[in-house]
């Protein structure tokens, strides 16, 4: 209770302050994912944006979602002026005018010259509120430590204690694990949004659930993922690529990736609706897209957007990039979350009450 | 205003009263000026209190005031398609509705897609009938290309041809309910309960959560506030008879962990009882167990951990009240012969009732709406309303209904209190 009076409370002070408070100028408030890719971000993106402009940037980290987009726009007080955020998440902030639309024409060509329009990836520039940045992916890992004799190889292991007993973690919500448990009943990669759609469907993926539910460990954030590999909290564990591929590569973690039915997606830039600084922000969105800056970002192991960028990228992490295993893997239906997110995300809570 | 002043300003009403009374009348001029004095110390009296009503108009009764009209007071749909709304009014309810409503709507939805507003709607909606999200956002795609001219003559057609479902009178209900500006909706939902097609109130088909919830939440609080009393009592009985200088000390041990970051505390449990934590590690090398104990991210922990948290707001007020309790009534019910359980039971522990209620109201009050600890410990057997609450704030931004869940948390809690009043009196409470 006192919590929620405290966060009213200040969300009322916010916005009496909001006329009164003012930006200096040439500063840019950018927020992304922190940790490894938030590192990445800055060495590739915002540092050499800096040094080439002498623009400010103050550099946030957030856990995703629109919530907090949404208070500061509904509050019009616009602190945030650049995000990164999830496509999943994109659709239903761009429709709902939480976001700016970026014209297309600040967009810079790549550093062979092709035209921005053919440079990028589709998928990159499918929302108008959002310029493409990363394609990331959510896997399932193992440690070779603890996971015992029988290794596994498919998404049906995952959902075998039998084969591959222990404990496996899973992030509280149900994008992503409900998927999972459809592949692993059998339903075809390409039909998995059509079966979900449908009660019967749903039934399924809930009912395969149902198998492991007592070898789940629950997390809310991806930092989470590595120690619970690491202390044994988990046997299996799902997690976004890069936190496991920073793991393995900085800290020499016993860790290996499982591609199959990973399900992919991208990360996009956006401009938050009402901002200050929006000019800044459209340029510094054309500098962090430009080919060069792009082509850092395998550094965790996330795949540039730009076609020029991957000529710069280390032969050696190509394997681990999520757009070198595009075949074995799921596009993250960013329609279907926003007609069905919330329902799902009721019957998950119910679910996970039972 | 000093408290002489206040006793100066009443002497003189008091004075002008009694005077009046005993026949030789104040002028009326005196009169007025002692009321006018009166009336200005008040005043400056309540000047001085201005600030503090002022804080708590803006940071607890102006945000609790919205969050209860935000329960139930929802234009948005209302502000958003007006004309389909006035036209849907003449609506059967049944087949397909006519095409002046269908056109309205078309006409409604390119302006919204011009307008960058057709996710509002749809996100509205949706919360009614799941999946028409991706129905309405397409159709605003579709008809925002149309021209004007076209839609006025065949928006009917275009809409139809736009999206199969629009011909469906479910989607049409939606927007009628959706439409309406007052709804009992959240509070319903927060209730497990919705309204069918003919408007009565049956429990909820989709899924049931919140009830579910509550129940739980008020079972763990319950069972922490009567673990705080079976720790906090023995302990407050200590410290209040123990030597000062002994009393000091353990009460500082008892202050310390108070005095200690909330996260820091949760953090620490965390590492304790973690798969291979201080705990089960130290049974595992004893050898009790072969097996390491899931200790971590149940109710188990949520308990133990809240336990704990909450362990000195019991022991504070019982202290205090114990302190003052005169240790001579005990020895007079010994030596009148009675047996020292007896002497307990009938003499000690009325005497230090205020106390109890006081600290297993404030404990019970602080653990059911709590949150940061259940987040971090509790796993998903461990949760409580707070964290859903929490969830649709931040994940579903499904406001209204957090606001409706805060509500209820908000009339549970004043329910029991009343309760409380009523069989025990609130006036028996003391802090100390």
């Amino acid at each position: 209770m006192n919590k929620k009076i405290i966060l009213a409370a200040s969300a009322v002070s916010f916005m009496m302050l909001a006329p009164f408070k003012g930006f200096a100028a040439d500063s840019l408030n950018v927020i992304s994912f922190g940790g490894a890719y938030g590192a990445a971000q800055k060495e590739h993106m915002l540092d050499p944006y800096t040094k080439k402009t002498g623009n400010k940037i103050l550099f946030e980290d957030y856990s995703g979602g629109i919530a907090e987009i949404k208070a500061q726009v509904t509050a019009n007080n616009i602190q945030w002026d650049v995000v990164d955020i999830e496509v999943i998440d994109l659709e239903r902030a761009c429709s709902e005018g939480l976001l700016e639309v970026i014209p297309r024409d600040i967009l810079a060509a790549g550093d062979d010259g092709t035209p921005a329009k053919d440079d990028f990836i589709e998928s990159a520039l499918a929302n108008e509120c959002g310029v493409g940045n990363i394609v990331w992916t959510i896997v399932y890992a193992y440690n070779e430590k603890t996971v015992g004799s029988n290794l596994p190889a498919t998404m049906a292991d995952f959902f075998d204690t039998k084969k591959i007993p222990g404990k496996r973690a899973m992030r509280k919500r149900p994008q992503v694990n409900l998927e999972w448990a459809l592949i692993a009943d059998g339903v075809a990669r390409a039909d998995v949004y059509k079966v979900l759609a449908t009660d019967e469907g749903l039934a399924r993926a809930f009912a395969k659930l149902d198998t492991i539910k007592g070898d789940i460990v629950w997390f809310d954030s991806w930092s989470q993922v590595p120690q619970l590999l690491n202390d044994g909290g988990a046997v299996l564990a799902q997690s976004a690529n890069g936190r496991i591929f920073d793991a393995i590569k900085k800290e020499n973690k016993p860790f290996k990736m499982i591609w199959d039915a990973h399900v992919y997606d991208l990360d996009v830039w956006a401009v938050v609706k009402g901002s200050k600084k929006k000019e800044l922000a459209f340029d510094f969105i054309s500098f962090a897209t430009g080919t060069k800056p792009l082509s850092g970002m395998p550094d965790v192991a996330y795949g540039p957007t730009r076609k020029s960028s991957m000529k710069l990228v280390d032969p050696k992490v190509i394997p681990d990039l999520p757009t070198s295993h595009l075949e074995k893997g799921v596009k993250a239906d960013g329609i279907f979350w926003a007609d069905y997110g919330e329902t799902l995300g009721e019957k998950f809570n119910e679910w996970l009450l039972k | 205003m000093s408290d002489s002043s206040v006793n100066k300003a009443n002497a003189v009403n008091n004075d002008a009263d009694a005077m009046s009374a005993q026949g030789y009348a104040l002028s009326k001029k005196e009169m007025g000026f002692a009321r006018r004095e009166i009336r200005r110390h008040k005043l400056l009296a309540f000047s001085l209190v201005v600030p503090l009503l002022l804080f708590l108009a803006f940071a607890f009764i102006a945000p609790i005031g919205s969050m209860l009209h935000q329960g139930f007071y929802n234009p948005v749909v209302n502000d958003l398609v007006p004309e389909t709304l006035s036209t849907l009014k003449e609506w059967d309810g049944k087949a397909q509705p006519n095409d002046i409503v269908l056109n309205a709507m078309a006409k409604d939805l390119k302006r919204l897609a011009l307008t960058r507003d057709s996710g509002k709607f749809s996100a509205e909606i949706n919360r009614y009938l799941p999946g028409s999200s991706s129905v309405i956002k397409s159709s605003a795609r579709k008809l925002k290309r149309a021209e004007d001219a076209d839609l006025a003559d065949n928006g009917a057609q275009l809409l139809l041809a736009a999206n199969d479902a629009w011909s469906k009178p479910k989607i049409w209900r939606s927007i009628q309910q959706a439409g309406n500006i007052y709804t009992d909706r959240n509070y319903l939902t927060a209730l497990d309960l919705e309204r069918n097609q003919s408007g009565e109130i049956i429990v909820r088909e989709s899924a049931q959560v919140y009830m579910k919830l509550y129940t739980k939440t008020l079972k763990l609080a319950l069972i922490i506030t009567l673990l705080c009393l079976l720790f906090g009592y023995p302990l407050a009985y200590y410290l209040a008879n123990a030597p000062s200088k002994k009393a000091n000390l353990l009460m500082i041990l008892v202050m310390l962990p108070f005095w200690t970051s909330l996260l820091v505390r949760t953090t620490a449990w965390i590492a304790l009882l973690q798969t291979n934590g201080v705990i089960n590690t130290l049974l595992l090398s004893v050898g009790i167990i072969s097996e390491p104990l899931e200790l971590l991210y149940t109710e188990f922990s949520t308990i133990v951990a809240m336990t704990h948290i909450l362990l000195p707001f019991m022991i504070l007020p019982l202290y205090s009240v114990m302190k003052g309790v005169d240790p001579s009534y005990f020895r007079a019910a010994m030596s009148m012969g009675a047996r020292p359980i007896g002497a307990f039971i009938q003499v000690y522990f009325p005497a230090t009732l205020p106390g109890l209620s006081a600290g297993a109201l404030l404990v019970f009050i602080i653990s059911v709406g709590y949150y940061i600890t259940p987040a971090l410990v509790g796993g998903t057997d461990g949760q409580m309303i707070s964290n859903i609450i929490a969830f649709h704030m931040q994940q579903s931004n499904n406001w209204s209904l957090a606001a409706a869940l805060g509500s209820l948390l908000l009339v549970l809690i004043l329910a029991l209190y009343w309760t409380y009043d009523k069989f025990i009196g609130a006036s028996n409470i003391k802090l100390g």
